[in-house]
């Protein structure tokens, strides 16, 4: 039995076009279509654009014109529809970042990300919901309504990329660009069956997303398998002019490694309390699989990995609440007029920000204030150096990193509506924000509600994750 | 953290928390403070020196800029506030299609 258009992946929608099977214009229309009509139960998108009949017809004429590969194949993204998360700017669209402060907000470029997708022929479906700003964990911090998770719709779809992961897991798109700032893409690919991974910091251009924590933030593809999560990453990956802190393709040398690799897991993390029995025993299962396969398993020790969510959160909110400081409703975005200036900045700041963004800017404003900075901010930056050396210690044992992506699997709507007990499940996934490594969630062999086997590397040893990301999606049955 | 630090901080980062969720914000920062407290006191290993970090230059050299006014008309229309160039001007001023942006005087005469 053949697949629905918009049910294909990137590798077989791609196959398709090229046996002309399938028109790029059908391939839209399948996928609008199904967006259309599921996303105001799902509420994955918060707006879907019309077709672009110039860039759909220029996709399918390159298609057409293609020579037989190796020389001469349009890229595999040409003419894939793609969902993109709100916080990603496409000139000419609104880019909102789920806030109402940037309601009306217009981008006036397109981010780098968005001019590569552009270049390989790719289209733009909608923009995706998120948590405001990219702060929260489970799309319940956006200005626009939470998002549904397709496998249970009273449950959360993970967050804050959770509109793109959505879009992904009920078939609304064929592939999606999230953001990764403490887990961002992974928590909700965790949530929604799909695959999520965070490149190397500086792998991936932020000129063009709305910054969030600017020493953690990365865009990265959600997708439906890890082939193609390869191949939207390649797409938009590279050293941008525009980005300083992006970097050249070799600026690490990770070992090259090949099957069958030593899996490092750090046991002492998974003893500690607050992990789903049913989490554990996917993640086990996976493990013994994996060993089955070859791979061998080895025990490493994280010891920084404890004060490191905490490290974690002070560093997010002292770089939000910096970054945030340029919404004052002056030159663009919702305003307000008060009695005075001040008045002006705090009436649009308060009436633009919701909850959680408030809260993040008053903590950051806090751990970086006089008499605070060195307790806090200082502290964790040493805390994060810390974890580095861990990092590189395990790494001399292992060659990948292996954890469940979430201590637990989504949970229904407003049960952590206590902001803490919200920032308890980052706890995983933090790490490779922290170090700047890369890291892969991919859903692992389990029944009931979907939940991602995490993977670390080391810096630019994004092939690893792919090659062991691909191990795992071999042992869950099809 | 109680209301009084909450709301200094506010006033510094310009927002506003209201009297109604005032006590939610106080109690919910509270709590996270105390959680981020588990640092204090943390035993770091020594990190290298400032002056021992090799410095890097990631700027871009300098090239040419832009056209000159290429985004001006895309970033003036996100102004949430602007007016005609011949607002409050005599009647048959020409028309050039000029806008002024809206903002606050802060700088009086007086």
């Amino acid at each position: 039995m053949s697949k629905a258009a918009n049910e294909l992946s990137i590798t077989e929608a791609s196959r398709a076009l090229r046996a002309r099977e399938l028109t790029v214009r059908e391939l839209w229309d399948a996928c609008a279509e199904a967006a259309r009509a599921k996303n105001p139960e799902l509420n994955a998108y918060l707006e879907l654009f019309d077709a672009d009949d110039v860039a759909i017809e220029a996709a399918q004429a390159r298609i057409d014109a293609e020579g037989a590969p190796p020389a001469g194949g349009a890229p595999m993204l040409c003419g894939i529809p793609l969902a993109i998360k709100d916080n990603i700017l496409i000139e000419g669209h609104i880019a909102s970042a789920a806030s109402k402060i940037l309601e009306h907000y217009t981008a006036t470029y397109d981010a780098t990300v968005i001019t590569k997708l552009r270049e390989a022929g790719a289209l733009f479906l909608g923009r995706t919901n998120m948590d405001e700003f990219a702060l929260g964990g489970s799309t319940e911090n956006s200005a626009y309504g939470p998002t549904l998770n397709p496998h249970d719709t009273s449950r959360v779809a993970g967050g804050t990329s959770g509109g793109s992961a959505a879009a992904v897991a009920a078939h609304l798109a064929i592939a999606a660009l999230g953001t990764d700032t403490g887990g961002s893409v992974r928590n909700p690919a965790s949530h929604c069956g799909v695959v999520g991974m965070k490149p190397t910091y500086g792998g991936v251009s932020r000129s063009g997303v709305i910054a969030a924590a600017s020493s953690f933030d990365q865009v990265g593809p959600i997708t439906k398998s890890v082939a193609d999560a390869e191949i939207l990453l390649r797409a938009i990956a590279g050293r941008d002019v525009l980005d300083a802190t992006s970097i050249p393709e070799d600026l690490y040398t990770p070992q090259e490694v090949t099957s069958p690799m030593r899996i490092g897991v750090p046991r002492h993390l998974l003893a500690k309390g607050g992990i789903d029995e049913g989490v554990k025993s996917a993640f086990e299962a996976t493990l013994r699989g994996l060993e089955a396969a070859g791979h061998t398993l080895v025990d490493i020790e994280l010891p920084s990995a404890d004060p490191s969510l905490a490290a974690y959160y002070i560093i997010n909110f002292a770089e939000v609440s910096a970054n945030l400081a340029r919404y004052d409703g002056i030159r663009y975005g919702t305003s307000a007029r008060g009695e005075s200036l001040a008045e002006d900045y705090v009436r649009a700041r308060t009436e633009g920000f919701g909850r959680e963004t408030r809260r993040r800017i008053v903590l950051g404003t806090f751990v970086l204030s006089a008499g605070y900075i060195d307790a806090y901010y200082r502290t964790a930056a040493g805390a994060r150096e810390a974890l580095r050396g861990d990092f590189a210690q395990a790494f001399k044992k292992a060659d990948v990193i292996a954890t469940p992506t979430m201590p637990t699997p989504a949970f229904v709507l407003g049960a952590k509506s206590d902001p803490l007990s919200l920032y308890l499940e980052d706890v995983f996934t933090v790490l490779a924000n922290l170090t700047g490594m890369p890291a892969l969630s991919v859903p692992m062999s389990a029944t009931g509600l979907p939940m991602g086997f995490h993977l670390t590397a080391p810096h630019q040893a994004e092939s690893r994750l792919f090659t062991m990301g691909r191990e795992i999606e071999l042992l869950r049955p099809a | 953290m109680d209301r009084d630090e909450v709301l200094r901080l506010a006033a510094l980062a310009r927002v506003g928390v209201a009297e109604g969720e005032l006590d939610a914000f106080v109690q919910d920062a509270s709590a996270i403070v105390a959680y981020m407290d588990q640092l204090k006191g943390l035993a770091l290993p020594a990190s290298p020196a400032e002056a021992e970090r090799p410095l890097l230059n990631v700027m871009r050299e300098d090239g040419e800029p832009h056209a000159t006014g290429r985004y001006t008309e895309a970033l003036a229309a996100q102004f949430p506030s602007s007016v005609k160039a011949t607002e409050g001007r005599p009647e048959g001023t020409k028309d050039s299609g000029g806008v002024y942006l809206q903002v606050r005087q802060v700088i009086s005469h007086e």
